[in-house]
């Protein structure tokens, strides 16, 4: 009996906890079928032309596209920095390793405000006018420290006598790293690329100091917030969130396949 | 062609390369792995470093293969100068102490690596003509994490064999396995340097291990090599009590040389004469080393009527005896030489005597064995050789600390 009424208590506290972690998303996505005005609070009725016309909204399509430009750069140019940055700081011993190591992590440890008030005055000082380029090199800079922090461990899981074996097997150092070493790390690099991009995406704060005309779909909503956010704000934002579950599926699922394939052979 | 193929040219060794070192220094910040170390291994011989650990053997190892650069001295590969080459362009392969298959790969991919680096034709074909040597070909579409411990040790083997180097270094390859396996390994290993008859250089820290498969073994100590002969020799014949007690176990006195002849050394241990053929003995005069493996001891159970050639003890006393199937050890307290140890074999069943029995020792004078260490500096009785391996090891690991810090 009173192992009952406790495997009841863990259900009602699983079901409040989820409620709490999901409430928010369920929410944007039914109100992205709101039948509503200029304002998206109180339920108005069920439709689909928000979905049909996401682009009618003025700005909002561009902004949405900067961001998956400035996102996609900004990761690329982050995950090649800071995986090199990574296996450097694992592999060789050199000067200033450790305090190098250290100075990385600050961009992390450092409030957002800070950083992006920071940033913008260095701009302003230098005479760079702010735009999709300052976003980039904004966003770059602090992906790059949880890439370098992502890559890292995986580096350091790495057995050096594998690529001992590879120099060993008349691998030319290339050779070396693009067959043996980066194939290897490239579960680490994925990791960092996404959450690089998972950063970049979402920021507002940083890029709200270094945008200067440029919208992306964070200060998108922001400005709008002012006026009311029209429901296709919520159609993107679901879309985005259906998108990112769709590749966690694919994902596990092919690997719960090869993993398969591989315990059968 | 002669046997100095290089890795630059797409050929592979017709046979093994000779190996030469000459005067050899590795240092380390703080450290030194190898001191002026000169070296010659004649090819087509399997050729075994041996050593605790700490003692220079993997960095020799990786010093040849390419992977340290050494502080001076010259390498030299079938005659040619190798020393300012990378690894890549050397004629030499390593079987890893961990085995470094490529995880990512299947065992034919593993296999074919170095083949297909250095654009050999027919790449998989004579990767699965490597894998057929170790009877793994049934294995080759499989992923290294899905082969036991011994498989993934043949796989490295074919791996580095497969491009015929002149020169294959083993590191330690069969450290990881259990007895049996390290045993059928052994044999099989040895086998292959015969059928593919290349230039093995082994390090182990395995005295059975070098005894067995080796044809020459050298025993390091502290970056230097402190004797270097056929097995047989470094054991009948050791030099200095490193080697003595290093290559199994042995009764070692100090003492003063109280007589000389043409043939032998009379030496005095406790009041007791020890003869010593002269043949067998690095010093002949003053206070000198001597000593004599444990199964050549006789345990006697009554005092011995003296007998030219032979060296007696006694009466002692037997402190210890443990029983290991095929032979006791007794370990005798004797006034004078203090504590010596005796395998017998078990022809009886059982141990002969039990603690507490007071014995004879006695053994054939011809095999005693002469130092050539200080005898002021030669350790009494077996030396905790793996003290000082520590130490070194505690050292390497503090260093590796405080630069990282």
């Amino acid at each position: 009996m009173r192992r009952r009424t406790k495997g009841l208590g863990l259900w009602i506290y699983t079901f409040i906890a989820l409620a709490f972690l999901l409430i928010p998303i369920v929410y944007t996505f039914v109100f992205s079928f709101n039948d509503s005005g200029k304002l998206n609070i109180a339920w108005q009725g069920f439709t689909l032309e928000k979905w049909a016309t996401v682009c009618t909204v003025q700005g909002l399509c561009e902004a949405f596209g900067n961001s998956i430009l400035v996102g996609l750069t900004s990761t690329v140019l982050a995950t090649a920095l800071g995986t090199l940055i990574a296996i450097a700081l694992v592999r060789y011993r050199f000067k200033a390793r450790s305090a190098i190591s250290l100075l990385l992590f600050l961009p992390m440890a450092t409030p957002e405000v800070v950083l992006g008030a920071g940033l913008a005055a260095q701009f302003l000082t230098v005479g760079v006018e702010k735009g999709l380029g300052t976003i980039i090199l904004a966003h770059t800079m602090f992906c790059i420290s949880f890439v370098v922090v992502t890559v890292k461990a995986r580096v350091a899981s790495l057995d050096p006598a594998l690529e001992e074996a590879g120099r060993d097997l008349y691998g030319s150092p290339g050779q070396v790293f693009w067959r043996i070493t980066f194939p290897l790390l490239v579960p680490g690099i994925a990791a960092a690329a996404l959450l690089s991009f998972a950063l970049s995406f979402d920021d507002f704060i940083i890029t709200n100091f270094n945008s200067g005309a440029v919208d992306t779909f964070p200060k998108f909503i922001y400005i709008a917030a002012a006026r009311g956010i029209p429901a296709q704000v919520n159609v993107i934002a679901s879309a985005v969130f259906l998108l990112a579950i769709v590749l966690v599926v694919v994902a596990q699922v092919s690997r719960a396949a090869r993993a398969k394939r591989s315990s059968a052979s | 062609m002669a046997t100095s193929s290089t890795k630059s040219g797409a050929s592979f060794a017709e046979s093994g390369a000779d190996l030469e070192l000459t005067g050899i220094s590795k240092r380390f910040p703080g450290f030194t792995a190898i001191d002026s170390l000169d070296l010659q291994i004649p090819a087509g011989s399997f050729f075994a470093l041996l050593g605790p650990s700490g003692c220079g053997k993997t960095t020799t190892l990786r010093l040849v293969a390419g992977l340290e650069e050494p502080t001076a001295g010259r390498i030299l590969i079938g005659g040619k100068d190798v020393t300012d080459t990378k690894p890549f362009q050397r004629p030499v392969n390593t079987v890893f102490q961990s085995y470094a298959l490529f995880p990512h790969m299947t065992i034919l991919e593993n296999v074919a690596f170095g083949l297909r680096r250095r654009r050999i034709r027919d790449a998989v074909a004579k990767a699965h003509e490597a894998l057929a040597l170790v009877e793994l070909d049934h294995v080759s579409s499989r992923r290294p994490a899905q082969l036991s411990g011994g498989q993934q040790q043949r796989v490295a083997l074919a791996r580095a064999i497969v491009n015929r180097p002149a020169l294959l270094l083993l590191d330690e390859p069969l450290g990881a396995l259990d007895l049996k396996l390290r045993r059928q390994m052994q044999l099989e290993l040895k086998a292959i340097q015969t059928e593919v008859g290349l230039t093995f250089l082994h390090v182990t820290h395995d005295q059975e291990e070098a005894m067995t498969m080796a044809d020459t073994v050298a025993v390091m100590n502290k970056g230097r090599i402190e004797q270097m002969g056929a097995p047989e020799e470094l054991y009948e014949l050791p030099r200095t009590a490193f080697v003595a007690n290093f290559l199994g176990q042995s009764n070692l006195f100090t003492g003063e040389v109280v007589a000389a002849t043409a043939d032998a050394i009379t030496v005095d241990v406790g009041g007791v004469p020890v003869v010593v053929p002269r043949a067998r003995s690095q010093r002949h005069s003053g206070e000198v080393a001597i000593g004599v493996r444990p199964e050549k001891v006789t345990l006697l159970t009554e005092a011995p009527l003296p007998q030219a050639g032979r060296n007696v003890f006694g009466p002692g006393r037997v402190t210890d005896v443990s029983f290991s199937g095929v032979s006791t050890q007794y370990l005798v307290e004797v006034p004078g030489a203090g504590e010596l140890v005796v395998f017998a074999q078990n022809m009886v069943f059982g141990p002969v005597v039990q603690v507490g029995a007071e014995v004879w020792l006695s053994w054939n004078a011809d095999h005693g064995f002469g130092l050539d260490d200080d005898p002021g500096t030669v350790p009494r009785f077996v030396p905790d050789a793996s003290t000082e391996s520590i130490a070194i090891q505690r050292r390497i690991a503090l260093e590796e600390e405080l630069e990282q810090a």
